[in-house]
């Protein structure tokens, strides 16, 4: 795992010594709040409904035990016991004291962490495939890259007062889990004719109040070319971008204002500016990132003890089937732990769940750990033979819910229970969704489905790609929720449509159950997922369940 | 013209926080209702100039809406009935830092 040079040490330090007595000057009243406030979110704390929160940059989603020990320390030290990982690879401290914030990155500087770019105009956390070095169906590691950008766009004095926030994704695989075509840059692995390795480069998606898919600006870039053809693209949206109007600001808009044609020819001629101006510096820095994440020593050992167990206990088995995904090595698998117990806060952990954790990390998975964009926590790594143990240990500590890609595997932003942005709540709707199909004991005859929740129109809980996504809102002083079907986060990225008018606060489950139970009505096999029915059947079915074939709403 | 609607002055408390309400007699008060129910919008104005002068105690203070209860002011709002409570999937908050009182 890639650890801080000195000059990154210095840096995270003398940023933390800095903000500490900007803390203090706020304090004494040197500060006004309009002064300190700029201040404050490029350290990542924000002022929200009940408190502040303090958001903490895991880049490209990776830990070490070391590390996720020290958010569990800080957790309990600075917090209320959890921490929530947040569909951006970061995780949210929802109750930091404003005097103890110097004292809290103090902390994480002493594990490599800081809070830095977690807020403002700026490159943000750069994000990547949660399976990123383990999984199968990957052609590369693609975090040296995540690394290498990670370095480049640090402080990087001309792109830290952008027209608005960016936010990169990278996968090494063709099968797209870093949702990076709903990214303002996503970058996704292939293959050219030759068999060299490059990227798709896509630029302008996001979602938020215009949700975009992004499109192609470059079908195949070779990899050593890809900091000069990041840095054209922040280049050209750096001067064209719009900084008259925040809701107009984002690249996407951008590409839809210039045009594709016109952008892509920017970006390329730009690009040829800049190609001479790295002169291989990026490329030897890159081949040193590259040894710090050298794959582990896989371990070689039988694995039939994970067979014998996967035969005589049935909840190991649902566990097995649901939660672990195909290793590149036969022998290990990739476990995802469930941070979506029925009836908890998704992507919420206690510190006792962290050091759990963590210490299964160290155990038994080369000390590798990782959080997703689905508020999940993987270990990469573990040889089938530990799996048995794993699962009993993450079964202690409420950690071996079976419901992985399930309908319970709900992402939800923190929405109005948290956020002073939200117009409606997410995290009870997730709550009792989840409960209700617990209840019904369907989620499993369900199958794949993935309902994504946001408390706002700026779509932190990604709802435009939930195969079923659903927007709180405020109707005239009430929760109401907006129902999108058919959104896709996948490399086939699709937008959800509008079902129609929203739901009360007390109708959203309803209305969702009504929704499954067409598509179980309508499926033609149990093989056909909810997204392949809906897309084969269009949404007509599930308006008619929704709202009665005369379009009223349905009370039944 | 139309009526104006009573507002309370709240903010956040500078050092953690937490939601504060101010009072008649200008404290900053936890509680919603004992914030000062205010029916003038020329009175609604100066009191907000007078939360805003102090800085070193509160965040962003603002004019919220509210209505006369059985014990003080009530928020009228949703955003603002959680902002008494805390959030709603922990005891967590004035829910449970004030449940004695
Ligand atoms: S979607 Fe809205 S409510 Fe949810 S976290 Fe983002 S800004 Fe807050």
């Amino acid at each position: 795992m890639y650890d801080y040079s000195d000059f990154d040490e210095a840096f995270v330090r003398s940023r933390v010594a800095q903000f500490s007595d900007q803390v203090s000057r706020r304090l004494d009243g040197s500060l006004t709040e309009d002064e300190f406030r700029p201040l404050r979110l490029m350290n990542g704390l924000y002022l929200q409904l009940h408190a502040y929160m303090l958001r903490v940059a895991i880049p490209y989603g990776t830990l070490r035990p070391a590390q996720m020990r020290a958010l569990a320390q800080i957790a309990q030290t600075y917090d209320k016991g959890y921490g929530h990982f947040t569909t951006r690879q970061n995780i949210q401290f929802n109750w930091p004291k404003l005097p103890d914030v110097p004292a809290i990155l103090s902390d994480l500087a002493d594990v490599q962490m800081h809070a830095i770019q977690t807020s403002g105009n700026c490159v943000r956390n750069v994000t990547a495939d949660h399976f990123a070095g383990a999984a199968a169906d990957e052609i590369e590691d693609p975090r040296p890259y995540a690394e290498l950008l990670r370095q480049w766009s640090s402080d990087h004095p001309e792109f830290q007062f952008l027209p608005r926030k960016f936010k990169i994704a990278i996968t090494g695989s063709p099968n797209d889990r870093a949702v990076t075509r709903a990214h303002d840059i996503g970058l996704r692995m292939l293959r050219n004719a030759a068999g060299e390795v490059g990227f798709e480069v896509m630029v302008g998606g996001g979602l938020g109040r215009t949700p975009m898919i992004a499109f192609v600006v470059r079908e195949f870039l070779p990899v050593a070319d890809l900091l000069p053809y990041v840095e054209a693209v922040l280049s050209v949206y750096n001067t064209l971008g719009r900084r008259d109007n925040k809701y107009k600001a984002r690249i996407k808009i951008t590409v839809h204002e210039t045009g594709r044609e016109e952008i892509s020819r920017m970006i390329e001629e730009r690009f040829t500016e800049m190609r001479p101006q790295f002169g291989g510096a990026d490329q030897a820095l890159l081949s040193d990132i590259r040894a710090a994440f050298a794959a582990p020593q896989f371990r070689v050992a039988p694995t039939d003890s994970f067979d014998a167990f996967y035969k005589a206990d049935p909840v190991f088995r649902a566990w097995a089937d649901t939660n672990l995904a195909t290793h590149r090595n036969p022998d290990y698998a990739i476990v995802t732990i469930s941070i979506k117990a029925h009836g908890q806060t998704p992507g919420d952990a206690t510190s006792q769940q962290m050091r759990v954790m963590a210490d299964l990390a160290e155990r038994y998975g080369h000390s590798d750990l990782r959080i997703s964009h689905e508020q999940n926590v993987i270990l990469p790594h573990v040889h089938k033979s530990d799996l048995p143990q794993v699962h009993a240990a993450l079964a202690q500590v409420g950690l071996a819910t079976a419901n992985v890609g399930l309908i319970s595997d709900i992402i939800a932003c923190p929405g109005m229970d948290y956020c002073a942005l939200a117009t409606a709540r997410s995290i009870p709707v997730a709550q009792e969704i989840a409960l209700r199909f617990q209840e019904l004991k369907l989620e499993h005859d369900v199958g794949p489905l993935k309902i994504k929740i946001s408390g706002c129109i700026n779509a932190c809980g990604h709802h435009h790609v939930g195969h079923i996504g659903i927007l709180g809102l405020d109707r005239a002083g009430v929760e109401n929720y907006q129902i999108t079907l058919g959104g896709d986060g996948s490399q086939d990225a699709s937008i959800g449509e509008k079902t129609g008018p929203g739901f009360a606060y007390d109708e959203i489950v309803p209305a969702i159950e009504r929704i499954i139970r067409a598509y179980l009505e309508i499926r033609q096999s149990a093989e056909e997922t909810f997204l392949q029915a809906y897309r084969r059947a269009g949404i007509a079915p599930f308006k008619a369940a929704l709202y009665g074939a005369d379009g009223a709403k349905d009370a039944a | 013209m139309s009526r104006f609607t009573p507002k309370v002055v709240t903010a956040n408390d500078l050092r953690i926080g937490d939601v504060i309400y101010l009072t008649a007699d200008d404290r900053w008060s936890r509680h919603h209702h004992e914030a000062e129910l205010i029916e003038d919008e020329a009175h609604a104005q100066l009191r907000l100039l007078h939360a805003a002068a102090q800085r070193n105690l509160v965040v962003g203070p603002y004019l919220a809406d509210a209505k006369q209860g059985p014990n003080g002011p009530e928020p009228t709002h949703f955003r603002e009935a959680f902002r008494t409570r805390g959030p709603s999937n922990y005891a967590h908050g004035k829910q449970v830092d004030f449940a004695h009182v």
